[in-house]
């Protein structure tokens, strides 16, 4: 196929350092709200804690390495009024600053407001990209319960990665629950992955479609159904708990980040250009328009 | 209050690019930007093919997502519409890029050269502008030029001093720039007399490009 100069082209504008903030945010704030509920149930809440900040920090340094001018990165707090990124970064401090005092204290009411806060953040995550009126793959609202829904099953996912160090306190507390939550949300992220899929369709280029359809065996499968299987045979067995429950956390964790970083580095085509009508020109008649690639 | 807009008739485009090369002229953007351009499409299926060329390029939107967007307040817009960036301000995050749906939007990150390998030439030194770099940049209709000729009693659209570049050059007069808000201009008329369309405008951006394809016969007005 000929090059056409209309046609949706790949963006490089966000690449990698930008999916990883998307990840790291997801992953971090999901397990601060994960937390949240291991720790109403008893669970010592130190460890998760420490992690999900740690994550969400490593993601925001990611954006901070790909922008132009980072000596200007407070200039990001400029835009309240209708910038997501700005709001993103605005929740981010109280975020850090709650999630410090949490470590501190470990004092449930504080885990309490910093999942909050991570809830907060993480919606900014999901409108920053259906802000993006340029990216069909991005602008959907459907991509924002896809982010929810992604970030608490990550949540939940690297909670489980971490039992193996987590006190047998925490575990016996809270792992059952949260093996309980790993398959709900598996169940909805597939849900969610599914919708969001299906309100693409005939809305986005072709080359989008392609490539999020070849990621649907990872993502649904992988991600997806793997995790909710293997989530609920360590249910009923419990002797295996702990390395089923990890391995379905390694699978659902891996199976979010993979279609995270599709979405923002290889499904994300611009609009293209497109005409309504071409011209009469001349004694001629007007004839068709064009919108390639779609 | 004034709202400046360009017109491009598709009709009378031949595709020379001489608005490219004006623009990039006028406003020393680097090889690869081109803050205006021209696209040349094949539009059909045989044996029923046609040719069209689109000019392109930011369309100075009503309702521009780059601007809401925008973390930094980097991207503004002004009272007679026309969009704007703030080099000072601008941080290069790239949002603006994203959610721009014409692809207007460029970064460059490192200092323009035409020759990769050999050393940058004279004008290439002369007219590199720092402030540009790792930033988000875009076509400004040439707004020095309107604010030149609005403080000298010009008219932007007729009075070349006033005019946008790329207008100026255009060797067929397909490309048209004036206020739409004075229902006398240059481009009310145009519009008034011709068929027009808006591209992606089903995004609500309400751009302020317009494309022209027919006229408007009789019975239409009718």
């Amino acid at each position: 196929m000929s090059f056409n100069p209309a046609a949706p082209t790949l963006q490089d504008t966000w690449d990698w350092r930008a999916a990883a903030n998307f990840i790291g945010g997801g992953t971090g704030t999901g397990l601060l709200m994960v937390t949240l509920v291991a720790g109403l149930l008893g669970a010592p809440v130190f460890m998760p804690t420490l992690a999900g900040l740690v994550f969400v920090a490593l993601g925001l340094s990611m954006v901070w390495l790909e922008i132009g001018r980072p000596l200007r990165a407070l200039h990001v707090f400029f835009n309240p009024y209708t910038s997501w990124m700005t709001r993103e970064a605005i929740v981010a401090m109280p975020l850090m600053l709650c999630g410090a005092l949490a470590l501190w204290f470990q004092w449930i009411g504080l885990v309490v407001l910093l999942a909050v806060l991570a809830a907060v953040f993480l919606f900014c995550q999901g409108r920053i990209l259906h802000a993006s009126r340029g990216i069909p793959v991005w602008r959907t609202p459907r991509i924002v319960p896809l982010i929810l829904t992604t970030g608490l099953t990550e949540g939940a996912a690297f909670f489980l990665v971490l039992m193996p160090l987590l006190s047998t306190e925490a575990v016996a507390a809270a792992g059952r629950t949260v093996l309980v939550l790993l398959l709900a949300l598996s169940v909805m992220r597939f849900g969610a992955w599914k919708s969001y899929r299906a309100g693409l369709e005939g809305d986005a280029p072709l080359a989008a479609l392609q490539v999020l359809r070849d990621a649907d065996g990872i993502v649904a499968l992988l991600g997806g159904v793997a995790p909710a299987i293997l989530a609920a045979t360590a249910l009923a067995f419990t002797g295996y708990a702990i390395p089923l429950g990890v391995a379905a956390g390694a699978l659902a964790g891996f199976g979010g980040w993979y279609m995270k970083a599709i979405i923002i580095t290889r499904a994300s085509y611009n609009q293209g250009f497109a005409i309504d009508h071409s011209a009469a020109r001349g004694g001629g008649k007007p004839g068709p328009g064009t919108k390639p690639g779609w | 209050m004034s709202r400046y807009v360009m017109i491009a008739d598709l009709n009378r485009c031949v595709g020379c690019q001489t608005c490219t090369a004006s623009c990039k002229h006028t406003n020393a953007t680097a090889p690869h930007v081109q803050w205006r351009k021209v696209l040349d499409l094949e539009v059909g299926e045989f044996p029923d093919v046609r040719r069209a060329f689109v000019p392109v390029g930011c369309q100075h939107c009503a309702d521009p997502p780059c601007m809401h967007v925008c973390p930094s307040t980097a991207t503004g817009q002004r009272k007679d519409g026309l969009v704007t960036i703030d080099y000072d301000l601008c941080i290069g995050c790239g949002y603006c890029m994203v959610a721009c749906p014409y692809q207007a939007r460029y970064k460059v990150v490192e200092p323009a050269r035409a020759y990769t390998g050999l050393k940058r030439m004279i004008h290439e030194l002369k007219r590199e502008d720092p402030k540009r770099l790792k930033v988000a940049q875009k076509c400004t209709f040439c707004s020095d030029r309107i604010d030149y000729g609005l403080e000298n009693g010009l008219t932007p659209g007729i009075d070349p001093d006033a005019t946008p570049a790329c207008a100026n050059a255009c060797i067929a007069d397909a490309l048209v720039f004036g206020d739409i808000e004075d229902p006398d201009s240059n481009v009310s008329q145009l519009l008034a007399e011709n068929k027009w369309f808006r591209m992606h405008e089903e995004l609500g951006t309400n751009p302020g490009f317009y494309y022209l394809w027919d006229g408007i016969d009789q019975e239409d007005k009718s």
